[in-house]
């Protein structure tokens, strides 16, 4: 309202977090590993269904996560790429029979180059407008899978029908299972990957970046490179999720993508906690099964208790689950001194 | 010619709706710095109460001033009960207090009047405006009232104590508390005002698009658009970003071939961020400029 330039000293909108607590500690990692391999070998199918599903939006949550928690910047478009992710692998494996294995690296290169160019006119923005802009994107993705001269490879509206694979070598079991340890592999993979990239050199270029962004070019960190990689990398990540989203689902349609996906990977996020990886599992846990439960106390209300849930979380735990887990860190310290 | 103007007719009549979002969009950002999702919702409840009193047999503007009083302290409570304690919070935290406050209205609203479609009254009339069948008496108001609006907004910002205190605490809040400014009631007021205007926006619109629980999703993406356009800090550039709007959607939509009603919308938004890129702070905004 006034005319006069506005000089601010940059805070990071996103808070700083050292790079060492953004993972869990070694043996934590492991039980959490053995509780995910051993928990469907006494569950139902369904229940290794929402498993599988919980891993898969943990995929994204965690690109959520390196592209925010990591190099600062917001994105309420991830749903554009996760669709971008899994429509490709439903082309591939539906019009050109390719193993659905395949299938997921080149979804994830092709998101990965659809992000890094996304990115480009990205880097011009940040804060709101960042968000805007990555919102316009989700919100474009679902009329864009419409557009009539794609229908071909698409299905328009009605969109594609995935097989669901068999497990290979005879192996005795069932598909649901099968597909949970291929995407619990898979997902394994890449939070390995994703913990070694922010601890890296490049990592820490991110996280400076974040912290301080002309600081960090004053340094001699190429911010738009890194910027652009970032978004690449996320997008990537999520195009794979995606994939494996479309595998486990058996089914892909663009009303499957819009808006509201994007919003509930931005929610798991938060609640996981921004800028700590194993969160990304807690937020997909909260965003699979909250709406299931607000669903089962209140019909009618359903998105009433929703929120009211995710207002609980945020008063109480303003930080996500990363404030949970460091709380039970420093009583467990505290114990052993004792 | 004559269909471009009409077009351009046209789209000024769907900018008003857009402007009128932008311009509470653009009051809620100046006072706390976020774009609030739940503006929408928060809109379309009060228009729902002012629906309810003119069942109940109130007169339509007495129902109106009601509503905005009513709309008014509404927006002040939410932020002293559920935003004042988020205020530490990291701001992504607050984003999803947003979410989780849309998720909620939306919901209390479809259970307590259902999600039948219903008609909204316009005190204007609807006939035809100056003998145009573009742009009805209706419309013509709504562009009327947003340009009070302004003025009125303009006015209380430059003229007045209040306006002046609410523009320090929100460009640089340590000041102004310094020369003893309450800068957390001015966020309250700033929530108040914006919920205000937010239920003037939602009583204009909905003659138009029809009264319901999901109403204002489209006309809140548009006024976030508008609002983004005409740059975040400037109630003038935002109702002037919603007018273009208006206009290039509809201008999109006649001349380029294959665009149909699906793509106006990614349209649209393709030309705001392009926007964007070349002038990051909006059209009118001002630059902000950052230092170590």
């Amino acid at each position: 309202m006034s005319a006069a330039e506005e000089v601010v000293t940059e805070a990071p909108a996103v808070e700083a977090v050292p790079k060492r607590a953004m993972t869990l500690g070694y043996g934590t990692s492991l039980v959490v590993l053995a509780a995910l391999i051993l928990t469907p070998l006494f569950v139902k199918n369904f229940v290794i269904f929402q498993m599988t599903m919980l891993l898969i939006y943990g995929l994204a949550v965690l690109a959520l996560n390196i592209l925010t928690g990591g190099s600062g910047q917001f994105s309420l478009g991830q749903s554009a790429f996760y669709a971008i992710g899994a429509y490709t692998t439903a082309i591939l494996m539906e019009h050109f029979n390719v193993n659905y294995a395949l299938t997921l690296p080149v979804a994830g290169v092709i998101c990965f180059g659809a992000g890094f160019l996304f990115g480009q006119p990205a880097l011009r923005l940040s804060g709101i407008y960042l968000a805007l802009a990555t919102f316009a994107l989700a919100l474009a993705m679902p009329q864009l899978l419409k557009l009539g001269f794609l229908e071909h490879w698409t299905g328009g509206v009605q969109g594609l029908v995935v097989t669901k694979p068999d497990a290979p070598f005879g192996l005795p079991l069932s598909q649901d299972m099968w597909l949970y340890y291929f995407t619990l592999a898979v997902s394994i993979g890449i939070y390995i990957a994703s913990v070694n990239l922010l601890r890296s050199r490049s990592g820490r270029a991110l996280m400076s970046i974040r912290d301080n962004e002309i600081a960090a070019s004053a340094m001699g960190v190429n911010v738009a490179l890194y910027k652009t990689l970032a978004f690449g990398v996320s997008a990537g990540i999520t195009g794979i999720a995606g994939g494996l989203g479309a595998i486990a689902v058996q089914f892909v349609a663009p009303d499957g993508y819009t808006i509201t996906l994007a919003i509930s990977l931005f929610v798991g996020m938060v609640v996981g906690g921004v800028g700590w990886l194993p969160g990304s599992i807690v937020g997909s846990a909260f965003i699979i099964f909250v709406p299931n439960i607000a669903e089962g106390i209140s019909k009618g209300l359903s998105g009433a208790v929703f929120g009211v849930l995710l207002f609980l979380v945020i008063y109480l735990v303003p930080h996500g689950a990363r404030q949970v887990a460091l709380v039970a860190q420093q009583l467990t310290a505290k114990l052993k001194r004792n | 010619m004559e269909l471009f103007a009409n077009q351009v007719l046209a789209g000024i009549a769907t900018g008003a709706i857009y402007a009128c979002m932008a311009l509470a969009v653009v009051m809620i950002y100046q006072a706390i710095d976020h774009l609030n999702f739940a503006q929408g919702e928060m809109a379309m409840f009060s228009t729902f109460m002012s629906w309810q009193m003119m069942q109940w047999g109130v007169p339509y503007w007495w129902a109106f001033i009601l509503t905005v009083i009513l709309s008014f302290i509404g927006g002040i409570l939410i932020e002293r009960l559920l935003f004042k304690p988020l205020a530490k919070a990291p701001v992504l935290t607050n984003v999803a207090g947003f979410i989780a406050l849309f998720a909620i209205v939306n919901s209390v609203a479809g259970l307590i009047w259902d999600f039948t479609i219903k008609q909204y009254p316009t005190p204007f009339g609807s006939s035809p405006f100056l003998g145009s069948q573009l742009i009805s008496t209706h419309q013509a108001g709504m562009v009327g009232v947003t340009v009070l609006l302004l003025a009125g907004l303009y006015f209380f910002f430059q003229f007045t104590r209040i306006g002046l205190a609410m523009r320090a605490a929100a460009s640089l809040p340590e000041s102004a508390r310094l020369v003893g400014i309450n800068t957390s009631w001015m966020i309250a007021l700033g929530w108040g005002m914006a919920s205000a205007i937010g239920a003037i926006a939602g009583m204009l619109i909905a003659p138009v698009v029809f009264l319901e629980p999901n109403m204002m999703g489209g006309v809140l993406i548009y006024g976030f658009a508008s609002a983004v356009l005409g740059g975040l800090s400037s109630p003038l550039g935002a109702v002037i970003g919603g007018f273009l709007v208006g206009v290039f959607e509809n201008l999109a939509g006649t001349y380029i071939p294959g665009v149909g009603n699906e793509l106006k919308l990614p349209i649209a938004l393709a030309l705001i961020i392009t926007v964007l890129v070349v002038k990051p702070a909006g059209l009118f905004g001002r630059p902000i400029v950052k230092r170590v």
